[in-house]
């Protein structure tokens, strides 16, 4: 057990460089993970952008916090889908039947999940700067945004491990991201709620997306963020928690 | 205990209402090699997870080398290594990185070493910097093997070790099979394939409905035999012979 405990970092780092190694070696998850929310963007920015209104000059500026989210949602069901497959493989028989905690393949994968994420975060605002996206934010705000968009991706990468953990076929695997890329379309991602229909507005105006695209758009472009930025924080927290042990429960069952 | 490697009593295993183990005993001496004969869905694989502390016995008591599966699984898992049914190597790292990984987490001081010395010990010095996905059933078993060798653990288990192998690879196999019981490992390997027993194991069990219906040496299972007829030859059992013999003899009961 001591030994166990002692390694436990040391192991993670293989784990981690063990993932690292898969993901830089299918280079086109990473592009397929950007590439959607990319030609989102041209076609919100180039096609519909003329007939929005957000009451804001540079809809590259309001759009791009939703398209972060939306990018994350999609990448982190390849956490799920490497998960299921590693459970498949007999390779983590091994690993479980070696002295190594067993928590530190998981924590591997998230880890993961998270450089992955962080990786075609960097990509989409690079776009998006072509694009004509300008922040005034400064470094603190931008250490804010960072933090919120990890938080935001360890939160659904949890959500992905109790579905990697859990799901009967590849397809159950990264089906539940779905839904999740869809969230931001129903929240003032892409347009102001106001114009909803009541009920949707309702929804829209209470569901987590709408809190962390404001909270990141109001540090973007240096409004005061208010208490968009707390209940933002409190939705990535409570996620994270319950999604946690749901995950811890799943994979104890399952090993 | 003293001598035994692997110590088992009154082992009981049921996935839902299917009774899979009902009640195993075995012991296993340290240093030998031990073959665990079953037909298809015998449950040999169900023992070696349940020894190896990847699975939770129902019943019964399973000491190996010294610690107890249910209650100090860490310091089984310090004492043993697996080498699945099927091959657990990760198919997008190559067979270098493969050995270099195993032998960071059991933390030896040299990995690069380790893993040279590996790869020309099973010929896949040619092979060692392709993706392990490109390698031949063959070569990957013999990276399985590979891996499980690291860091020396005292006892081995093979599921199945030379299934879909080619006679000549299955040869090999055996060869580095022998050489590690020579070194004081214990080998615990399960088979269908009467011949591997009777060519390797110092002692052979067969497992059939859920119990150990036979434990002894090659000569001691050739003694349950009914003793050759005069006939126009005389025909020496195989084992094969044996192993029908006992589990028809069962089933006509
Ligand atoms: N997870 C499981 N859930 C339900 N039944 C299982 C499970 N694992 C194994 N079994 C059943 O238990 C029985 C024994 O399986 P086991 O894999 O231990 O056999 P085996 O002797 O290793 O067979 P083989 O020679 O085919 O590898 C089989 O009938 C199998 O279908
Ligand atoms: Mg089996």
């Amino acid at each position: 057990m001591e030994t166990v405990k002692k390694h436990f970092f040391s192991d993670m780092g293989v784990m981690l460089g063990r993932s690292m190694r898969h993901i830089m070696r299918s280079m086109d998850t990473i592009i397929t993970v950007c590439f959607t929310p990319i030609a989102m963007m041209l076609l919100f920015v180039y096609v519909f952008g003329g007939a929005i209104q957000t009451g804001t000059d540079n809809y590259v500026n309001y759009l791009l916090p939703g398209i972060l989210l939306i990018a994350i949602a999609s990448g982190i069901s390849y956490t799920a889908y490497r998960l299921f497959l590693d459970k498949q493989r007999g390779i983590i028989e091994r690993f479980h039947s070696m002295p190594i905690a067993r928590s530190a393949v998981l924590w591997g994968h998230v880890l993961t999940s998270v450089v992955s994420n962080v990786i075609s975060v960097v990509i989409i605002i690079l776009v998006a700067l072509i694009m004509g996206f300008r922040s005034s934010a400064d470094v603190l705000s931008w250490l804010a945004v960072v933090g919120i968009l990890v938080l935001f991706t360890l939160a659904l990468t949890w959500v992905a491990a109790i579905v990697g953990l859990t799901a009967k076929s590849v397809e159950g695997a990264t089906a539940f991201s779905y839904p999740l890329i869809f969230l931001p379309f129903i929240s003032s991602a892409f347009v102001p709620t106001d114009s909803m229909p009541t009920v949707v507005r309702a929804f829209a105006e209470n569901q987590p997306v709408t809190s962390i695209v404001e909270a990141i758009r109001a540090l973007l472009s240096k409004q005061p963020v208010g208490s968009e930025i707390w209940i933002a924080l409190a939705w990535c927290f409570g996620i994270l928690i319950v999604s946690y042990l749901f995950a811890m429960r799943a994979f104890k069952r399952k090993v | 205990m003293g001598n035994a490697a692997i110590s088992v009593k009154g082992l009981k295993k049921s996935y839902k209402d299917k009774e899979v183990l009902k009640s195993v005993e075995l012991e296993v001496e340290k240093g030998s090699i031990f073959a665990l004969l079953g037909s298809n869905g015998a449950g040999k694989t169900t023992i070696v997870r349940i020894l190896s502390t990847l699975l939770k016995q129902d019943g019964g008591t399973a000491i190996v080398n010294g610690f107890d599966v249910a209650s100090k699984p860490e310091g089984v898992r310090q004492s043993i290594s697996l080498t699945g049914q099927f091959a657990a190597v990760d198919e997008i790292l190559t067979g270098r990185e493969n050995l270099i990984m195993i032998a960071k987490l059991r933390h030896l001081a040299n990995p690069r070493q380790v893993a040279d010395d590996l790869l020309k010990r099973f010929g896949l010095t040619d092979a060692a910097d392709r993706r392990a996905s490109t390698y031949s059933g063959g070569m990957r078993r013999r990276l399985d093997i590979a891996m499980s060798l690291i860091g020396k653990p005292q006892l081995i288990f093979l599921d199945e070790p030379t299934t879909g192998l080619d006679p000549e690879v299955r040869i090999e196999a055996w060869k580095v099979v022998k050489e590690l019981a020579d070194g004081g490992t214990t080998v615990f390997l399960t088979t269908q394939y009467l011949d591997e027993a009777e060519q390797l194991a110092d002692r052979i069990a067969i497992l059939h409905e859920g119990i150990i219906i036979a434990n002894g040496t090659l000569d001691d299972l050739k003694k349950l035999f009914p003793p050759a007829k005069v006939e126009y030859v005389e025909k020496q059992p195989s084992l094969e012979d044996i192993f029908l013999a006992i589990i028809g003899k069962k089933e006509d009961k």
